[in-house]
């Protein structure tokens, strides 16, 4: 019976799976996709006001041949994964802690919410200065930055989760005799991971423009840099494949997180 | 009994509009009798004194580097400031006005041409279908890493800080509008179909007031992320504007105008997102609940 | 309650439209013949009706009566002109509404009412409730105005026209539904499952107006519920449905004299007819939970 059910959804599902990549609306993205490509091929050839200045397509992947095998090409991507990385992490390290405990306590967060809500609204690439003053190391300068961009995100969306959590669900946990602590780590822990992921998914995109922005302004490495120097240089094709590059990293980056938030949220899989 | 319902509408009704206003006393006096308020001051002093401690009083090693609040403040309030910005120097208003401005008209592009372009995405699937991959696939891109080549595109500088921020506004616009017709539930464009609505008044009577708060949800991030994207611009490419503000006292060593360079940046942001949420409450008056 | 009606005259229609009623009561005959749906979603057929046959009079209260998922919605959304059907035709007043080729094209000649409710919440009561004639084009918006004000003051919602429906109870939301389909004057209302979400006691209230409404209005009511009582209290004939695929079951006519009131429900004949439907319900009802205790293992 349950294996015949499995056949079954399995056959179900696959159809479905062709039923979409066959359907009119891929056919017409695809079509989209290529009509915007040679657009932007003529209208580079015919030298176009304003979007004629992009480099054509073709030029691009000619230049991509070129440097796709070279080792420095790749030791960019290395470069600005690792700073991403780095302040990510760092911003994940005192942000989630902070914002349980500003979750959960409301002395603490009366005391520290203010604080946080003028610092927000300043661009975090504002501090590039402040943080290049401070910091001994250029590299610590943009961790620093990197992770000022993650970390108000991530703060906020904890402290957003863990007041939405549903009173019934500690008051149940209460009536079943729950410590404190037991709480914590049963309800507020768990009740407060989807917006945690949700903060985390849009701190990373901000962690890319942010190490992106930096690497222009205050580096000599990283896919940033790579893009700004082929302007300075005249080497136009590879600033396209810098953005293209850094749209990658980019996507792997927050797909990477979305895997792990669906790992760790199991029950708010729909079937 | 309906009787009863017909005569106890109205003055209740008048209630509710008179204990409005009360209660927003009532409110007011209950958040002062809380310790709520005191906290947060004492929050934001412990904040400016530890500044000033680490920074001035102390002198520890690395902070001391930093300019602290006093100096920051007496340059702020200078009249005859020591680098030349302050509340009475014209050039600091010059900077303000020219961020300002860039971002108005970047924002006011981008919201022209996002909410029409994402109400029609959301409204005619055929248009979607063709525009939606082509949104996706750029959309990855950081718009920072779009610097080098909004200055290649645009004649002059100016011209591509503006489309640096219309960039990063018009994503945000076009997807949160979209989004907004997509949440629009099936059952409210069926009974519009059934009171004999036609496609023109469908759009106008359905699609837009109810896509009409992500629209404003759409609206507050893309005015968050026009300043951001402002600032690298200016600080990459700027004559004038308050990145360039930061990014030239560094260059000259004039570290308190970096602080209020910054401190100006968050506040105009925050009071220009205020005043969208304050137009999206203005004209989202259904979205207010049940007064009690 | 009685004193409402004698006191307040609840004639529903506006004046505007009572005329061009008036002449026309017999209007709103629906005639569904050997109707089916399938269902086709992933390759698997799901048989929604199979071959329903109904004659709905003009100004009949029709109620059909049957477990979740048995095609009741389906039929309902085809006479709307939401769905198509497989096969089979349904006619309005002779007209052909849908068949196997054409779906219906919704109109204000059949309103319906929704199970959560549909009122527009962007919008106040009162321009909720002349949008109708508005954007047919049938009245101008101050005609509307005061055409809905009369109608709103009959129905006991004139202090409430400038608030949004978010700001009011979930039963007069429904009320201001109803009044926003009568502002239309269509020739059937389609009701489905309205009263769903209710507490006992708003829903008898709401059952009371509804019965009003009828009773003065002589709409042809086509209602669809799981709720037996509320079935037999309301309407002339009950359609009792079987489970997935839908066929009529049963057919029970409820001859209890109108105007009805609460008082019904404690009658001998209200008993037995309860008695009736309640063992053709229960043996669908046993069915269909154990096809969906099989769906599921």
């Amino acid at each position: 019976m349950v294996t015949q059910k499995n056949t079954l959804s399995g056959w179900i599902s696959l159809r479905k799976a062709r039923k979409a990549v066959l359907s009119k609306t891929t056919y017409r993205g695809i079509t989209a996709i290529i009509i915007f490509f040679i657009c932007w091929e003529v209208s580079s050839r015919l030298n176009f006001p304003v979007v004629g200045q992009i480099p054509p397509p073709s030029s691009v992947f000619s230049a991509m041949r070129k440097i796709i095998g070279s080792p420095d090409f790749w030791g960019s991507w290395l470069v600005s994964f690792k700073r991403v990385f780095a302040g990510f992490i760092v911003a994940q390290i005192i942000g989630i802690p902070l914002g349980l405990l500003m979750g959960i306590n409301r002395v603490f967060r009366d005391l520290t919410f203010p604080a946080i809500e003028i610092l927000r609204p300043i661009p975090p690439l504002a501090w590039v200065p402040a943080a290049v003053i401070f910091w001994p190391t250029a590299e610590m300068s943009i961790t620093f930055v990197t992770f000022l961009g993650a970390f108000f995100t991530v703060v906020l969306n904890i402290i957003g989760g863990a007041k939405s959590i549903d009173v019934r669900y500690i008051r149940a946990a209460h009536s079943l005799g729950s410590r404190r602590r037991d709480i914590f780590l049963r309800i507020v822990l768990p009740a407060t991971l989807p917006s945690m992921f949700v903060g985390m998914a849009v701190g990373m995109g901000i962690t890319w423009e942010v190490v992106v922005a930096a690497e222009m302004i205050a580096s000599r490495s990283g896919l940033g840099f790579l893009t700004w120097q082929a302007y300075v240089a005249g080497n136009y094709p590879v600033i396209v494949i810098g953005m293209i590059s850094i749209g990658i990293a980019g996507f792997l980056s927050s797909t990477l997180l979305r895997v792990i938030g669906r790992r760790v949220t199991p029950w708010l899989k729909v079937i | 009994m309906q009787p009863g319902v017909i005569k106890r509408n109205k003055p209740e009704m008048v209630d509710a509009q008179i204990s409005s206003v009360g209660l927003v006393f009532y409110r007011t006096k209950l958040w002062f009798a809380s310790p709520k308020p005191y906290l947060m001051v004492t929050g934001l002093l412990f904040f400016v004194a530890t500044w000033y401690l680490l920074t001035e009083y102390l002198k520890v090693p690395r902070f001391e580097k930093l300019p602290g609040p006093a100096i920051v403040l007496k340059e702020w309030l200078s009249r005859d400031p020591i680098y030349g910005t302050s509340i009475y120097t014209p050039e600091y208003y010059v900077h303000i006005w020219k961020s300002f401005f860039r971002v108005l008209q970047a924002f006011v592009l981008a919201t022209c041409l996002g909410v029409p372009l994402g109400l029609f995405m959301g409204w005619k699937k055929t248009f979607k279908d063709y525009t939606f991959p082509i949104l996706e696939t750029l959309r990855p891109i950081p718009m920072l890493a779009w610097v080098p080549l909004a200055i290649l595109m645009w004649p002059g500088r100016e011209l591509a800080i503006i489309y640096l921020t219309f960039l990063a506004a018009f994503f945000a616009t076009t997807l949160n509008t979209l989004l907004g017709v997509e949440s629009i539930d099936e059952v409210y464009f069926r009974a519009a179909r059934c009171l004999g609505f036609k496609p023109r008044h469908i759009f106008f009577r359905v699609v837009v007031p109810g896509a009409l708060p992500f629209i404003f949800t759409g609206l507050q991030i893309s005015m968050g992320v026009a300043w951001f994207s402002l600032v690298a611009g200016e600080m990459l490419a700027g004559e004038y504007g308050l990145g360039y503000l930061i990014w030239n006292s560094f260059i000259l060593v004039q570290y308190p105008v970096i602080v209020i360079a910054m401190i100006t940046l968050g506040f105009i942001g925050w009071a220009s997102s205020a005043a969208i949420r304050f137009v999206g409450s203005l004209l989202m008056k259904w979205k207010v609940r049940e007064v009690v | 309650m009685a004193d409402a009606r004698d006191g307040a005259g609840l004639d529903v229609r506006p004046t505007a439209c009572r005329v061009a009623t008036a002449g026309s009561l017999s209007s709103g005959k629906i005639s569904i013949r050997n109707v089916s749906k399938v269902y086709d979603p992933d390759g698997v057929n799901v048989k929604a009706l199979d071959d329903c046959s109904l004659e709905i009079g003009a100004g009949e209260f029709c109620v059909v009566v049957g477990p979740s998922g048995c095609g009741k919605t389906t039929l309902l959304n085809a006479i709307a002109g939401f769905h198509s059907i497989s096969s089979g035709e349904i006619y309005l007043d002779d007209q052909l509404l849908c068949s196997e080729k054409k779906i219906a094209e919704p109109g204000a000649d059949r309103i319906v009412v929704f199970q959560n409710g549909a009122l527009f919440p962007w919008s106040t009561v009162l321009d909720n409730v002349i949008s109708g004639p508005v954007v047919q084009g049938k009245m101008t918006p101050k005609e509307a105005k005061s055409a809905a004000m009369e109608l709103l003051c009959r129905f006991g919602l004139s202090g409430i026209s400038h608030n949004y429906p978010g700001q009011i109870s979930s039963g007069m939301r429904r009320r201001v539904e109803i009044a926003r389909a009568m502002m239309n004057d269509p020739k059937v209302l389609l009701l489905d499952e309205p009263f769903r979400a209710m507490d006992a006691l708003t829903k008898s209230v709401i059952h009371k107006y509804l019965l009003d409404v009828f009773d003065l209005s002589g709409k042809t009511i086509f209602f669809i519920t799981h709720d037996l009582e509320e079935a037999i209290f309301l309407g002339d004939r009950v359609v009792v449905s079987t489970t997935r695929p839908g066929r009529i079951k049963k057919i029970i006519n409820v001859d209890i004299p109108r105007p009805r009131d609460f008082r019904v429900l404690s009658s001998e004949q209200y008993r037995e007819l309860k008695v009736e439907a309640i063992g053709a319900v229960h043996e669908e009802a046993l069915k269909a939970f154990e096809a969906g205790e099989r769906e599921l293992a």
